[in-house]
C-alpha cells in the first residue's frame, strides 16, 4: 500500500453518556466525517484498560481515540480524571514500544458536540494519515532490553494507578 | 467436539431503514459478509427490522432455526436495544444475548463515499458478532421505588406537574427558588392568543398547589445534592431563611404597613425593578404562600443590626417575625424527579446599539407586560418613566434570537406575545403600534387568526430588521427621549427611518444562568441550545438520560404556555408510572470482583465514586455491593490482578469488539 492511498483505521472508544450520544447526534444532523474511526460503546471512558488500546494496536489499528464527557460531567462523577491519567500514561509508554505517541488521542465531547465530535475525527485521521500506517506488530521483536523496558512500565503502571485524585 | 446444543448460532439481521441505510451502504454485500464470519448461522436484509414483520421474523428464526445469538446492524443501540432485547425475550432467548451494530447514525448518516461506509460498516458488523458469541445470559435486578415525586421550579410546567401528580394520590415535594411560585406567567396580564387573564387561569392553580394535602411547598428554596438513583434519590433542600415564619404568618401585612419605611423605597425584582418595595414585602399580591420575605440586604435590623423592629411589634403575639431565622436544611427521599426550572429572558444591554440601559424609553417585553399588567407598578396604566403615555411604539422583534452573534434559534414566543403586546398597548393608549419583524411565525391553534386580528385593529407591519435606535437630535435646545429606528425595510428594499416615544424589545428566551449546575446535579446533558437535554427529540421528549429525572417546560426548549402545561401533565405521566410500578428493573452490568483471586490491594477502593467496594478485613478482599454499584467500569480497568469482571462490558468481550472492529487489518484473525 503507497501511503498516498494509506486510510488509518483508528479503533475509537466512546462512553455511552456523553461521547456516544454526541457520536449519534453527529448522525443525526447528518454532519460527515472520516469513515477511519470504528466506534466501541463502553459505559464510561473510565472503563477503557490501557490493554484495550495496546490490544488495538496489536491488532493492527494505526490509531486510537478515546473520547468521553468533559472534566466535571462525567455521568459517574469523575472517572474520567482516571482516564485522563491512563493517557497520559499511555503516553508515556508508547513510544517505549515504537509507537508514535500522536497514534493515541483522548478528547471530550459532551452530548450536544457531534461537531466537536465530528472535527476531532476528521482531524485524527488526517494526522495519522500522515503519520502513515503503524508496522508494530511486523516490526515487534523480543530482545531483552525491550521486556527490561516493560517490566519497568508495568510496575510504573501500577505506581501510577496508586495514586489519587 | 461441542454439542450441538452449545453451539453458538448468531443471526445476524441487516436493516435497510427504509433507504436511510440502504442509500448508502450495500446491504446485500453486508450481508453476504457477515455469512461468512465465523459462527454466524444466518444473515438477512430487511426494509424495517423494527417493524413488526421485522420482528417477528427475528422471533421465528430464533425458534426455527435455533438461533442462540442475535445481531442487529440498524440504527443507534440508544434507540433500538430495548426494542430487539425484547424481541429476543419474546422468543425465549436471554435479552442480554443480542448486540446492534451502529450502522445508520455512525456510518450511513455521515459518510458520503458507499465504499467507505461498506467497510465501516462491516466492521462494526464483525465486531458485534465476536462480541455476540462472548454474551452470557444475564438478570436483571430490581429495586423498589419510592413513591414520592420533587418536582424542581413552580413555574407553570412545575405547578401543572404537581397538581396532576396529587390528582394521582402521589405525595409531591415541590422546590422554588423563590418566595412565591408562579414562574414568568404569573408576570403577564393577558395570555396569548386567547388574551385571558393570565392571573385568572394562574391564581386558582397555585391556591390548589398551596391547599392539595399531597403536595409540600418548599419556597425560598433550593435544592442542595442529589444522591442515589432512579427509584430512590435521596435530596436535601436548602431552605433559605425568609425570616417571617410560614406557619404562624396568616398574611394580614401588617409588618410590611409597620415597616420603619414609611414608603417603598427599594426596586421590586419581581416588578423588574419598575416599582418599588419595602424591606419586608410581598413580591406581588397574589404570591403563594402568600407570605411576605424580609430581603436581608435592606433590612436595617439584618444588615446594620440597627432597627426600632415595627415589624416584630406589628406582628405581635402571632411572633411570626423572625429576624434571628437562619438557613435549614431538609432531607427528602423521592423516587422520581421532575425538573421545571424554566428559563431566563435574555437581557438585551449587550446590543448597545439598542440602546438598552442608556435610552430610558427601550423597554424589554418583560418590563411591559409588568406596566400593562392591573397589578403591576403602574396598576395597568402603560406610561413611560416621565409619565406621559407614548403615542408612537415600535415592536423590535427576534433581540437575541435568529442572531449568529446570540442565539440561533427561534425562541418561538415572541412573535406571538409581540402581537399580544401590540394588541394591549394599543387597546390602553391608541398609540401608532409598529411590529419590525423577520418573519411573522404564528404556528398554533387560533394563533394566525390572532394574528389577523391584531392586523385588523391598525397595527403595523414592517419586514426587516432594525439596524439602529438613537436619541433625536435636540430641537431648540431641548432633548427629548424620542428615538428614531432605522429599519431595513425588505418589502420596500430601502432603508426607513422613523420616530418613536417607546421601544419594546421583544427579547428571546435562553437557558438559565446555573443551567450547568443544575444539569450535573442531576445527571442530565445539555443541547447545542444550551437547554436540557431529553433522551430523544421525538420518542422519549421528557425522559433524560437519567431514569429516574424527567423534563417539563421551557427547560427543555422554548415554548409556549399550552405546550408547556402538555409537556408537564407528560412527565407527570412517566414519573407516575414509574413510582406506580413500585419496582425499577435495573441493567445488570455491575462490577463483580472474584474473590478467591483478590490479592486484597484495595486499589478499587477509592476509585469508586459510589464506596460501592467495600473491603472485607478478614478475609483481606474487596467486594462490590451491587445494589450502590452502577456499572462504570473504572474499577475493572484499574484491577492489577485482572480479577473485577465488567458484567456485559468484559475484557473478553471488548477484546472481542476491538478484534472484530480490525476484521481487515489482520486479515487471518477472523478465520482462527
Ligand atoms: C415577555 C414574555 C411574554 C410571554 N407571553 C406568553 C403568552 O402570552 N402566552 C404563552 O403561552 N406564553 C407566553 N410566554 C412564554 C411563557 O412565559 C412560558 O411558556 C412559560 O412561562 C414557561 O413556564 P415554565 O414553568 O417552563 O418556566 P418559568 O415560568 O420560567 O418557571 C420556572 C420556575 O422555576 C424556578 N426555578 C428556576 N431554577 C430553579 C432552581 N434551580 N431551583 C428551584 N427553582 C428554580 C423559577 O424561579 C421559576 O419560578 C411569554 C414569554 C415572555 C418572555
Ligand atoms: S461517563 Fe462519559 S466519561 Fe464517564
Amino acid at each position: 500500500m503507497s501511503d498516498e492511498t494509506f486510510e488509518p483505521k483508528i479503533v475509537g472508544f466512546m462512553c455511552n453518556w456523553c461521547s456516544y450520544t454526541a457520536s449519534d447526534l453527529a448522525g443525526t444532523a447528518r454532519m460527515k466525517h472520516a469513515p477511519n474511526v470504528r466506534i466501541i460503546r463502553v459505559m464510561c471512558s473510565g472503563r477503557v484498560d490501557p490493554t484495550f488500546v495496546l490490544k488495538a494496536f496489536s491488532l493492527g489499528a494505526d490509531a486510537v481515540l478515546i473520547a468521553g464527557c468533559h472534566p466535571g460531567d462525567c455521568h459517574y462523577q469523575n472517572q474520567n480524571y482516571k482516564t485522563i491519567r491512563r493517557h497520559a500514561m499511555l503516553k508515556y509508554i508508547l513510544p517505549q514500544m515504537g509507537i508514535e505517541p500522536e497514534r493515541i488521542r483522548l478528547v471530550w465531547a459532551s452530548a450536544a458536540e457531534g461537531q466537536i465530535l465530528a472535527d476531532a475525527i476528521d482531524k485524527l485521521s488526517e494526522d495519522v494519515r500522515k503519520l502513515g500506517p503503524l508496522r508494530w506488530a511486523d516490526n515487534w521483536e523480543e530482545n531483552g532490553e525491550r521486556l527490561e523496558a516493560l517490566e519497568s512500565i508495568v510496575k510504573e503502571h501500577e505506581e501510577a494507578m496508586e495514586v489519587q485524585p | 467436539m461441542i454439542a450441538p446444543k452449545d453451539e453458538t448460532r448468531i443471526g445476524v439481521y441487516v436493516c435497510h431503514c427504509g433507504t436511510n441505510i440502504s442509500a448508502v451502504i450495500d446491504v446485500e454485500a453486508l450481508a453476504e459478509f457477515a455469512r461468512g464470519l465465523p459462527q454466524v448461522a444466518l444473515a438477512r436484509d430487511y426494509k424495517y427490522m423494527c417493524s413488526d414483520p421485522g420482528q417477528e421474523l427475528i422471533k421465528q428464526d430464533i425458534v426455527d432455526k435455533k438461533l442462540n445469538r442475535i445481531v442487529v446492524a440498524a440504527c443507534s443501540p440508544l434507540l433500538h436495544e430495548a426494542t430487539f432485547r425484547r424481541v429476543a425475550e419474546d422468543a425465549g432467548l436471554n435479552p442480554f444475548l443480542v448486540q446492534m451494530a451502529n450502522i445508520r447514525e455512525q456510518v450511513a448518516w455521515v459518510t458520503d463515499d458507499p465504499v467507505d461506509a461498506l467497510a465501516k460498516a462491516k466492521a462494526h458488523v464483525a465486531a458485534a458478532v465476536r462480541r455476540v458469541s462472548k454474551h452470557e445470559p444475564l438478570e436483571r435486578r430490581s429495586v423498589d421505588v419510592t413513591p414520592r415525586v420533587l418536582v424542581v421550579g413552580g413555574g407553570i410546567a412545575g405547578i401543572q406537574a404537581s397538581l396532576t401528580l396529587a390528582e394521582a394520590g402521589k405525595e409531591v415535594i415541590l422546590v422554588e427558588r423563590e418566595p412565591s411560585i408562579g414562574g414568568h406567567m404569573s408576570m403577564f396580564d393577558k395570555t396569548f392568543p386567547t388574551l385571558d387573564c393570565a392571573a385568572c387561569i394562574l391564581t386558582p392553580k397555585m391556591t390548589a398547589v398551596k391547599d392539595e394535602r399531597n403536595i409540600r411547598l418548599l419556597t425560598y428554596s433550593e435544592i442542595e445534592s442529589v444522591e442515589g438513583a432512579v427509584g430512590n434519590y435521596k435530596v436535601k433542600v436548602r431552605r433559605k431563611a425568609r425570616y417571617i415564619s410560614e406557619e404562624k404568618c396568616v398574611g394580614c401585612m401588617a409588618c410590611i404597613d409597620q415597616c420603619v419605611f414609611t414608603k417603598p423605597k427599594f426596586p421590586n425584582e419581581y416588578d423588574q425593578g419598575l416599582g418599588l418595595r419595602k424591606p419586608v414585602y410581598m413580591p406581588f399580591p397574589q404570591a403563594v404562600p402568600p407570605v411576605p420575605i424580609i430581603d436581608p440586604e435592606t433590612c436595617l435590623q439584618l444588615s446594620k443590626g440597627k432597627c426600632k423592629q415595627n415589624c416584630v411589634e406589628a406582628c405581635g403575639e402571632r411572633g411570626a417575625v423572625l429576624l434571628d431565622q437562619e438557613d435549614t436544611i431538609e432531607e427528602f427521599e423521592v423516587g422520581a424527579i421532575i425538573v421545571a426550572t424554566g428559563f431566563k429572558a435574555f437581557d438585551p444591554s449587550v446590543m448597545p446599539y439598542y440602546g438598552y440601559g442608556r435610552l430610558p424609553n427601550v423597554y424589554t417585553s418583560l418590563e411591559v407586560e409588568r406596566l400593562v399588567n392591573a397589578a403591576g407598578p403602574t396598576g395597568g396604566k402603560l406610561v413611560l418613566r416621565d409619565g406621559s403615555v407614548p403615542k408612537r411604539v415600535v415592536i423590535v422583534h427576534c433581540v437575541g434570537s435568529r442572531d449568529k452573534n446570540y442565539h440561533t434559534y427561534c425562541s418561538r414566543v415572541c412573535c406571538m406575545y409581540s402581537l399580544k403586546l401590540a394588541h394591549l398597548v394599543k387597546e390602553k393608549t391608541d398609540a401608532e403600534i409598529y411590529n419590525c419583524y423577520i418573519d411573522m411565525r404564528t404556528s398554533g391553534k387560533g394563533f394566525e387568526e390572532f394574528y389577523n386580528r391584531v392586523q385588523d385593529e391598525g397595527v403595523h407591519f414592517i419586514r426587516g430588521k432594525v439596524g439602529d435606535i438613537s436619541l433625536v437630535p435636540p430641537e431648540n435646545g431641548e432633548q427629548s427621549n424620542r428615538m428614531t429606528i432605522q429599519v431595513d425595510d425588505t418589502l420596500l428594499g430601502k432603508v426607513r427611518n422613523f420616530d418613536v416615544d417607546m421601544v419594546i424589545l421583544a427579547v428571546g428566551l435562553e437557558p438559565q444562568p446555573d443551567t450547568d449546575d443544575v444539569r450535573r446535579m442531576f445527571g442530565m446533558s445539555c443541547s447545542t441550545e444550551g437547554f436540557f437535554l431529553e433522551k430523544h427529540p421525538k420518542l422519549a421528549p421528557v425522559n433524560t438520560a437519567n431514569d429516574g429525572v424527567f423534563l417539563a417546560g421551557v427547560c427543555q426548549g422554548v415554548k409556549d404556555i399550552p405546550d408547556t402545561v402538555a409537556q408537564a401533565d407528560a412527565a407527570a405521566a412517566k414519573a407516575l408510572a414509574l413510582i406506580d410500578r413500585g419496582t425499577f428493573e435495573l441493567e445488570p452490568n455491575t462490577a463483580v470482583i472474584d474473590e478467591d483471586n483478590c490479592s486484597g490491594c484495595r486499589i478499587c477502593n477509592n476509585l469508586c465514586p459510589y464506596d460501592a467496594i467495600e473491603y472485607d478485613e478478614e478475609k483481606e478482599v474487596s467486594r462490590v455491593i451491587p445494589e450502590l454499584c452502577k456499572g462504570c467500569g473504572t474499577c475493572v480497568a484499574a484491577c492489577p490482578a485482572g480479577v473485577i469482571t465488567g458484567v456485559h462490558f468484559t475484557n473478553d468481550q471488548i477484546f472481542a469488539e476491538i478484534e472484530g472492529m480490525l476484521f481487515d487489518a489482520m486479515p487471518d484473525l477472523l478465520a482462527v
